[in-house]
């Protein structure tokens, strides 16, 4: 990996708001030090946005604490330098260093619900750090920060002053953060995640507002993110990080584009584009030379038998209720004011054998309750889902013969998988209790073959899911689920917790055996660039309600609900660049 | 989301995942080593006690009048070593202490297995099925709870008292004991496991499994059991120190184990009568074995809550 | 919020009618007030007309209902050993019981929580470790113990206090205290200590451990990225996060200190109603025993409702939009 140094330099001669130079990072554990960042170097100019994007571990987060001086034993920083406008923070302690934070620094957290105090309002919240800061009166702090939370773009900001974190949503929750990090008129922001924990279409409204927010007042940010095309749509430029070091640095259009360095080549043609679909994802791999360009997608000719055939799975007028009305208070507190959800209203869709049908929503679109129902796992208050002509939920599908021909993949892969289990007693499970072994010995084999077709070795049969990292443990459950040899998987956001290169991995899995199995696969996911690429036909969910379904290319590509036209207009994309 | 995101690679977290964080904890601690050993003594002490006494102190034909108030470490009038002292009939303190331990130690371990047998079983249930089970067992621990071990064991012991016959109160007196507390602390078991549970049933494994048809029965004995080990250890090891305390003070009130077959409590009682006329051994040494027995007790679980605690890993 | 309250209304009626049955199935089966009451040479007339008095010979259900209503007016009974009325007895012992229990409860609660408070901010220095060990010895000694303990140096060794009773008390109305003489708050203190020992040290370690929790959490670390300062931090954020789940147990474990004082009274020889409930268990007192069970239910009960108010009170989340 070579450091690529910056050559894109909007102003030659201005003063940078923060400079890096040579930064490490340091922890002390109890076998030794580990060396979590590597000689990061970079500046950032008044008014600009720097995007740092990386996988997890690659340090973005890390690099952030550094500079606020936020991390904690037994992490520190061993060599380097960080500089605010010319003074070394770096080496401040005390109270010299909590004056800077949040004056001259503004910090935004990712998770919205937990960085604010439960137990103060909203405008406890603002008056406290503005009169921390600033010599102001509390008149004066409370005018302040109503000026804060209109500027934000929180409506009926007078009222909300006075309510609890609680009583706002994720989107609102974030704007008041980032109404915090202003108080006190910082000059260089640093938003770590901000916008990984909402949904698709607040995150369009967050990120146009930082960029609105920076410009309008001349600051430098620092915006940290997995997501590069939340880069794309909001920084000028751009640092990929990779295991602590920094791989590449300079003007987002460049760093997309053309990238430099060959690990940021294929990590950008590893994520999937909501605009094309491609045979498989370029997998990155460490030390280069791995595939640069993927191969578009050819539709495989369909014979007319096959199109004519009854589809595999049937949904016919699926209905899900639930009564909160006697719920507890907590319950009561968290959802709307409702006596009946409706989780599922009236959905219907057909999936045909050997394809992919995806059902795309954001969190509380039920989704994930269809495909329980679908599962077997959750009965339906009303409706009919017929596979193969079976009705799944009378006594007649309550056999093994039909458990057999169904799978799941779950979305979180630490919970998915029994902790005090072997990895072959878990993928062992299903082939005992479906009664498709013979005896231990026919059990083992069969526990190899599924582990060699997830390309895991042979002695990680022995060990525990701890021992695994996430994309390895999907890969376990992906051979969980195809040990019984089942015609029909539902994998429910099965690679939404991982990482780009590891998705990338497991997706491709995931088509390679659909083609060597002719599986059917149902695919829930709020990503639509995943449902895109995986997809044959496409099914949009909005509040338990089926709004558009059809083949994915006709549905993604010329949309005809609102619903879904806003939802393509909010994702962030690669493409678009401001 | 990201927590998991984050784990994807080898990040600094302290530990390795195939090194146990417990073993590591207990080579750090040199405390908890020491009470680790104090603790494995006392328990040998019982095991062992008939072999390591120097008489059955409770064997009326053992014992030696006029070796009454012996001082410790003298020899009594006969032939008799008294390492730690006689008491008021010629019992050596030391044997009587081992025998005390033994009926303290016994006590405690038939106390919480009795809990063990009624809370886990009733906590598994009530957190998996919910339902009407569940608020019923709730609200019988609730109304349970209003009242503490001492109050609960008081009444069981009167009401024992007022049914059985004058005779066999005292061979009763044990299993009488054991019962009480018992059963006032089964409640912490069912609740602890019941909480458990219920986070458990949320995992996505539950679900894998009953996706393949598992019955609720085989679900719950081997997937959700072997989870909640950890939890009802810690439990088993703190309530073991109550049950410890508890019957101790039982006794020591009047109304726990006699003093034909004494607890360490029982032994403390008769002590108490002799402190102001000098003879302070007779209340000291039990005093001190039973502070020992509880405090290792103690310190061990508290750091094995500590090392079992995902959180703090 | 009120569906809640009067929810747990409701169950606290429940509780007591199901204590009341424990206590009136003690009450009715235990032991024979013919024989208690008037002694092995009664006749048969003097037998039979208690029995009438009393009721027993009417039908359980109806027994059942007489009893409550006798509870709910203030008969409880007639002491099988001290021949007199039991709510006699019971109102003559409690000012003793609840000033001790009032006084052990103040302790715990001022020390427990700024020790808490302290060992969660100073976690590493000597001070809170010698701490924590002390209080790890508080909740391994069994109460009685460190009353002995005490006794033995302060009355036997040293002789500044004294081992037993109340010292001398001022009677104001019906109520006999002894907050008003130094002989009666000499006689106050170990007992108060001893008894309010073990709740401190469970307070203490309580707060200790909620408070290292919510010194992890996020909005902490947020607030120190805002730059706000460490003081307004700990007491500010902190401590009000901190304190409000250790109200409930608090709360609850100050109703267990009235349960507990039988232990400290014991020792002390504290003339309150714990020392009467021993000595009514020894004596099989079935009436006494009845009614203390009674007693302690309502005062639970009560405290419990009390808590459950100031919860939903102090906590934001608690309350209705």
């Amino acid at each position: 990996m070579n450091m690529t140094t910056d050559t894109h330099n909007p102003v030659p001669d201005a003063v940078p708001v923060l400079r890096v130079h040579n930064l490490s990072v340091t922890f002390d554990t109890y076998k030794g030090p580990v060396h979590v960042l590597h000689d990061v170097s970079f500046d950032i100019f008044p008014g600009e946005i720097l995007g740092v994007v990386g996988e997890s571990g690659a340090g973005k987060s890390m690099t952030g604490s550094a500079v606020t001086g936020l991390i904690e034993a037994p992490g520190r920083i061993s060599a380097g330098t960080v500089e605010l406008r010319g003074l070394r923070i770096d080496t401040l302690q005390g109270e010299d260093l909590r004056r800077i934070r949040g004056k001259r620094i503004g910090t935004i957290f990712q998770d919205p619900l937990t960085s604010l105090n439960p137990v103060y309002t909203v405008g406890d919240h603002l008056v406290e750090t503005i009169r921390t800061h600033l010599p102001v009166s509390e008149k004066e702090a409370e005018a302040r920060a109503l000026a804060l939370l209109e500027e934000v773009e929180i409506p009926h900001a007078k009222e909300r002053m006075s309510q609890y974190p609680h009583q706002f949503s994720g989107g609102m929750r974030q704007r008041v953060a980032i109404a915090l990090a202003l108080c006190a008129e910082p000059e260089l922001i640093i938003a770590d995640e901000p916008t990984t924990a909402l949904d698709v279409s607040v995150q369009a409204q967050i990120i146009a507002l930082l960029r609105k927010v920076c410009k309008e007042r001349g600051a430098a940010a620092m915006l940290i993110t997995h997501d590069m095309g939340v880069i794309a749509e909001t920084a000028d430029r751009v640092m990929v990080m990779y295991h602590g070091r920094v791989l590449e640095t300079g003007a987002v259009r460049q760093v997309l584009d053309a990238p430099r360095d060959p690990y940021t080549q294929v990590l950008m043609a590893a994520i999937p584009s909501v605009h094309q679909r491609v045979e498989r994802l370029p997998v990155p791999e460490v030390g280069g030379g791995a595939v640069a360009k993927a191969v578009p997608w050819t539709p495989k000719p369909v014979d007319a038998a096959a199109a004519q055939a009854r589809p595999l799975v049937e949904v016919k007028h699926l209905c899900k209720e639930y009564d909160l009305s006697n719920g507890w208070l907590a319950r009561l507190l968290a959802r709307e004011d409702k006596k009946i959800l409706k989780a599922s209203d009236d959905v219907s869709f057909n999936i045909r054998k050997g394809t992919t049908f995806g059902l795309v929503g954001e969190s509380g679109s039920g989704k994930s309750t269809v495909a329980r129902m679908i599962a077997g796992l959750t009965p339906p208050t009303s409706g009919q889902i017929l596979f193969d002509g079976v009705d799944k939920w009378s006594p007649a599908a309550n056999t093994v013969a039909m458990r057999r021909r169904f799978q799941m993949i779950f979305q979180d892969p630490y919970a998915s998988l029994n902790p005090r289990w072997t990895v072959e007693q878990l993928i062992a499970e299903p082939l005992v209790v479906l009664g498709l072994t013979s005896g231990p010995a026919e059990t083992a084999e069969r526990v190899q073959e599924a582990l060699r077709r997830v390309r895991m070795k042979p002695d990680d049969a022995k060990k525990y899911p701890h021992q695994f990292s996430g994309g390895q443990r999907q890969r376990i459950a992906v051979a969980r689920a195809l040990a019984s040899k089942p015609e029909f998987i539902i994998c429910d956001e099965p690679t939404s917790a991982l990482d780009v290169s590891v998705q990338a991995q497991v997706l491709n899995l995931m088509r390679d055996l659909q083609d060597e199995f002719g599986l059917t696969y149902l695919l829930i996911s709020h990503n639509l660039a995943v449902i895109r690429h995986m997809c044959d036909d496409i099914g949009v969910m909005q509040r338990g309600k089926l709004v558009e379904v059809g083949e994915s290319q006709a549905v993604l590509d010329d949309p005809q609900h609102q619903y879904t036209k806003d939802l393509m207009h909010a994702i962030p994309d690669i493409a678009h660049v401001h | 989301m990201t927590e998991s995101v984050k784990q994807d690679v080898a990040l600094p977290t302290g530990w390795k995942a195939s090194d146990s964080p417990v073993k590591r904890a207990f080579a750090k601690s040199r405390l908890v080593q020491v009470a680790a050993g104090v603790l494995a003594l006392l328990v040998l002490a019982t095991v062992f006690a008939p072999l390591l006494s120097l008489h059955n102190p409770f064997d009326p034909s053992n014992l030696d009048l006029m070796d009454a108030f012996t001082a410790p470490w003298s020899q009594g009038m006969g032939e008799m070593f008294y390492p730690l002292g006689a008491d008021d009939q010629g019992r050596d303190v030391y044997s009587a202490i081992l025998y005390g331990l033994r009926m303290s130690v016994f006590v405690g371990v038939a106390a919480v297995a009795l809990s063990l047998i009624i809370g886990v079983p009733l906590g598994l249930i009530a957190g998996y099925a919910g339902g009407w089970f569940d608020t019923l067992l709730m609200r019988i621990a609730d109304v349970q709870l209003t009242f503490p071990v001492i109050l609960v064991a008081l009444l069981i012991f009167g009401i024992a008292r007022g049914l059985l016959p004058e005779g066999y109160r005292d061979d009763m007196a044990v299993f009488v004991i054991i019962v009480a507390i018992g059963l006032s602390d089964w409640v912490q078991y069912a609740r602890t496991v019941r909480g458990a549970v219920m986070v458990e049933k949320q995992k996505d494994y539950v679900l894998a499994a009953q996706l393949i048809g598992r019955s609720q029965t085989a679900i719950l004995t081997k997937h959700i059991l072997p989870n909640m080990l950890a939890p009802i250890l810690v439990i088993a090891t703190i309530s073991f120190a109550h049950a410890i305390v508890a019957e101790s003070t039982l006794s020591y009130l009047g109304v726990g184990l006699p003093p034909t077959a004494p607890s360490l409590g029982t032994l403390i009682r008769i002590g108490q009568s002799f402190l102001f006329s000098g003879e302070w051994w007779i209340l000291l040494f039990p005093s001190l074995v039973l502070l020992a027995l509880a405090l290792s007790v103690n310190l061990v679980g508290d750091w094995l809550r500590d090392a079992l605690n995902p959180k703090l890993q | 919020m009120l569906v809640h309250l009067l929810r747990r209304l409701g169950q606290s009626v429940l509780v007591l009618l199901a204590v009341s049955l424990v206590s009136f199935m003690v009450f009715r089966h235990i032991g024979d007030p013919t024989i208690s009451l008037l002694g092995e040479d009664a006749t048969l007339e003097e037998r039979t007309a208690l029995v009438e008095e009393l009721g027993f010979n009417k039908s359980v259900p109806m027994q059942y209902l007489s009893y409550v209503g006798k509870v709910v007016q203030g008969d409880l009974g007639i002491s099988y050993r001290l021949k007199r009325p039991v709510a006699d007895v019971i109102a003559e012992r409690l000012p003793a019981t609840l000033e001790l229990a009032m006084t052990a409860a103040v302790l715990a609660l001022l020390i427990g929580i700024v020790l808490g408070v302290y060992t969660a901010i100073k976690k590493d220095g000597w001070l809170s470790r010698a701490i924590m060990t002390v209080s790890l010895v508080g909740v391994s000694l069994p109460t009685f113990l460190i009353g002995i303990g005490l006794i033995y140096v302060f009355a036997v060794e040293l002789r500044w206090l004294p081992s037993f009773g109340r010292g001398e008390t001022v009677k104001i109305g019906g109520w006999e205290t002894g907050f008003l003489t130094s002989s009666g708050w000499a006689a106050l203190i170990m007992p108060a200590i001893t008894l309010g020992f073990y709740n401190m040290t469970l307070i203490m370690r309580l707060v200790r451990a909620e408070m290292l929790e919510v010194l992890r959490s996020d909005y902490i670390r947020f607030g120190r990225a805002r730059g706000l300062h460490e003081k307004s931090l700990y007491f500010g954020h902190a401590l009000r996060n901190t304190l409000i789940p250790v109200i409930t147990i608090a709360g609850l474990q100050i109703g267990s200190l009235i349960a507990f004082a039988i232990v400290t009274e014991t020792v002390f020889q504290w003339p309150g109603v714990g020392l009467l409930f021993i000595s009514s268990v020894q004596g099989v007192d079935v009436p006494l025993i009845a009614a203390y069970l009674m007693f302690i239910a309502l005062l639970y009960v009560v405290i419990n409702l009390f808590v459950d108010f100031l919860y939903v009170l102090v906590d934001p989340r608690l309350r209705k939009k």
